[in-house]
């Protein structure tokens, strides 16, 4: 059971969120905490701006107002939706090239345990760009949990993986957060976010609708629904988003 | 940065196709344009044919004689005769494309020069057929023929003038002249002169003969004087002018050396386009940008490795194709170290341009298609002839190849290489200038994506 506001420091943490290009309002005022080993879901509409909520708290992007807080960058882990690997280069050259880049005190042994938590040391020696979508993924979380980071943040960590990859992946997260570790994540696939997420923020042209559990979502629009995904079709109609 | 490079090296050596182009073009461009500058013009093939029967070949001038046979040998290092012995081959030679001219020699051309000298009367004329398929191979042809025989011309002209001198001397002064084998005295002006002063001291004082033979002693002073004259008029005929040429701001660039120049600065251009603008927008291509300068590397310092890759690299292949080159063209390997510097430098600044192009296209195929655009573009501009544009365009031209490094780093290169004119140290610092300027461009660009 996570840690909760009454017994922990947040591990992040976003006060009046603003987020602007041009004219456009990507976040509006978004506030919430992130407890150390909760598992949080940020789901919502395309353009909702889950991906720039991921980017600010992850220090991509600047925000236009507000502030967050979080520990330093070096410590917290950042997966991007599409896999930023090179394709050239093989599975063990990623995993060195980025571990020396963190600046690792034995960048050879970060490698090692990251190939065995990929399981994919038999492909070591493998051009990235020869292996499926998934094992890309497998990389990209990997490279993210190089500096054994206190929180991680991941954009769509599943999109372009099949259910057995997805189940792994799943399992490998949730044993992070059972050590401690703070995972934030966006993702299209509401019933992950119900079946994995502690909590869940539920984020509509920039604006943060809800911060709770699944269940409480599910209350909110009268538990009157066929599953997860359609109390959070109804709560975002029901909003006028 | 270090690692980065190590990366971007691997990346590099598994792109095998790309590394050999990067190896092979400048090399064969070095080769070729090598071929080109030691190779002379090949020599156009001429039919000739000469009707003048052997041993008949002789124009005689008095008491001297040239032989116009000699000037064939002049004739053939100009050309690649084909010796044919009709016209009617002559022609054959010209229709089938075997020659590309026929050039007929009459067999009355020694009669007609010989009466042109001595009578004034007379047409000595050759006849030139020429294959007019190919205006460019015509022109050659005709070129090269045509320079011959001025040649010939003037050979003769010279020839005619310098016995026209020797007789003049022999008239003004004596001497012998050969005739059946025997040498007669030949009495001059100056002597006949004498023996006519002596004449008329020897007659008596009141002899009417003294009045007459005054008048042509008088006569003798004047023809003396001219002909004095004469001798060095005529001499002058056959060199009528002398050029005395000056030459200004040292020494110039021989142009084979200057062609070597532009080629390896138009390689190193190309290469270090490529590879810093490619190189740059692969990081946005396979999404590691925003990862990379997510604080495990400055953006600045993301810049600098691609330009310190692709200049170097550049750079490299440069010196190696300087050194292909310089097989063919005189290039001064004791200045060495100014090569290096020159190109290391030129490098860093086509490398800021290169980042700039990466930064803002952010996608390795228009990255690519826009720096090999601009290369071109840039390279015209700064080639450009100052005389060959008027004031408004050439300023504008100026302007441009002013903002570009390909002028600069043709003057800096070309000067490493020969030690000509302009100094190197301008350039140098132009191309510091314009690294720097770049450089600020492409974080300008690469911030606005971050």
């Amino acid at each position: 059971m996570p840690a909760t506001a009454a017994t922990r420091e947040a591990t992040l943490a976003a006060r009046g969120l603003s987020k602007r290009f041009g004219e456009r309002v990507a976040l509006h005022e978004v506030s919430f905490e992130i407890y150390p080993g909760e598992l949080v879901a940020v789901i919502g509409p395309n353009g909702a701006g889950k991906t720039t909520l991921l980017s600010i708290l992850a220090g991509i992007q600047a925000p236009s107002g507000g502030e967050v807080t979080s520990p330093p960058e070096s410590k917290v882990g950042w997966v991007p939706q599409q896999p930023a690997l090179y394709s050239k280069l093989s599975v063990a050259e990623n995993l060195r090239l980025f571990a020396r880049l963190e600046k690792l005190s034995d960048p050879d042994q970060a490698v090692e345990r990251m190939l065995d938590q990929t399981e994919l040391r038999e492909r070591s020696g493998d051009e990235v760009g020869h292996l499926s979508g998934g094992n890309q993924q497998r990389i990209n979380v990997a490279i993210g949990l190089l500096c054994e980071p206190v929180a991680l943040l991941l954009d769509e960590p599943t999109s372009s993986l099949d259910p057995r990859q997805r189940e792994r992946l799943w399992g490998f997260i949730e044993g992070l957060a059972a050590q401690g570790t703070t995972v934030a994540y966006s993702t299209h696939n509401v019933t992950e976010a119900e079946r994995y997420a502690d909590r869940v923020l539920v984020l509509a042209d920039g604006e943060l609708l809800f911060a709770g559990t699944p269940a409480a979502l599910e209350r909110a629009v009268g538990g009157q629904t066929r599953n997860f995904e359609s109390a959070f079709v109804r709560f975002i109609d029901e909003r006028g988003h | 940065m270090r690692w980065l490079l190590v990366k971007d090296l691997q990346i590099l050596r598994r792109s095998p196709l790309l590394v050999a182009l990067l190896i092979i073009y400048p090399i064969t461009l070095a080769l070729m344009i090598g071929f080109a500058l030691s190779s002379p013009p090949g020599k156009p093939k001429v039919a000739f044919l000469t009707q003048v029967p052997k041993g008949q070949g002789r124009i005689h001038f008095g008491s001297q004689q040239i032989n116009i046979s000699s000037y064939a040998k002049d004739l053939y290092s100009s050309i690649q005769p084909i010796i044919v012995h009709s016209r009617a081959q002559a022609l054959a030679a010209v229709r089938s494309g075997r020659a590309l001219a026929a050039l007929i020699i009459p067999a009355d051309i020694p009669q007609q020069i010989q009466s042109l000298v001595t009578t004034g009367v007379g047409s000595p004329t050759v006849q030139l057929i020429l294959n007019t398929n190919d205006p460019v191979e015509k022109q050659f042809a005709d070129q090269a023929i045509q320079a011959r025989l001025n040649d010939v011309e003037q050979a003769v002209s010279k020839q005619v003038l310098r016995v026209a001198v020797v007789d003049l001397q022999q008239v003004l002064n004596g001497g012998s002249i050969q005739f059946l084998g025997q040498s007669f005295p030949l009495l001059g002006l100056r002597d006949s002169r004498t023996v006519l002063r002596r004449a008329i001291a020897a007659l008596p004082v009141r002899s009417p003969l003294r009045a007459e033979l005054g008048k042509v002693v008088g006569f003798a002073d004047l023809a003396i004087q001219g002909l004095a004259f004469a001798s060095p008029v005529l001499g002058s005929i056959g060199t009528p002018l002398t050029v005395d040429q000056t030459e200004l701001s040292g020494r110039t660039t021989p142009t084979a050396t200057y062609a070597a120049t532009i080629a390896v600065i138009f390689s190193l251009m190309l290469v270090t386009l490529l590879l810093a603008a490619g190189m740059l927008a692969l990081e946005w291509e396979e999404h590691a940008f925003a990862r990379l300068v997510r604080g495990l590397v400055s953006p600045g310092a993301l810049l600098a490795e691609k330009v310190v890759l692709a200049g170097g690299l550049a750079a490299a292949a440069s010196l190696l194709m300087a050194a292909g080159v310089s097989t063919f063209v005189p290039l001064e390997w004791s200045r060495f170290p100014l090569w290096v510097i020159a190109l290391l430098l030129a490098g860093t600044a086509f490398g800021a341009l290169g980042v700039a192009i990466g930064g803002l296209a952010r996608e390795v195929r228009a990255a690519s298609l826009l720096a090999f655009m601009l290369s071109l573009p840039v390279a015209f501009v700064a080639l450009v002839p100052a005389a060959a544009v008027s004031g408004g365009l050439k300023s504008a031209l100026d302007t441009v190849a002013f903002v570009f490094p390909f002028k600069p780093a043709l003057d800096a290169v070309n000067n490493a290489f020969s030690g000509t004119a302009p100094a190197i140290g301008l350039p140098l610092v132009h191309l510091v200038v314009l690294a720097v300027a770049f450089g600020v461009l492409a974080r300008v660009a690469v911030r606005r994506g971050a």
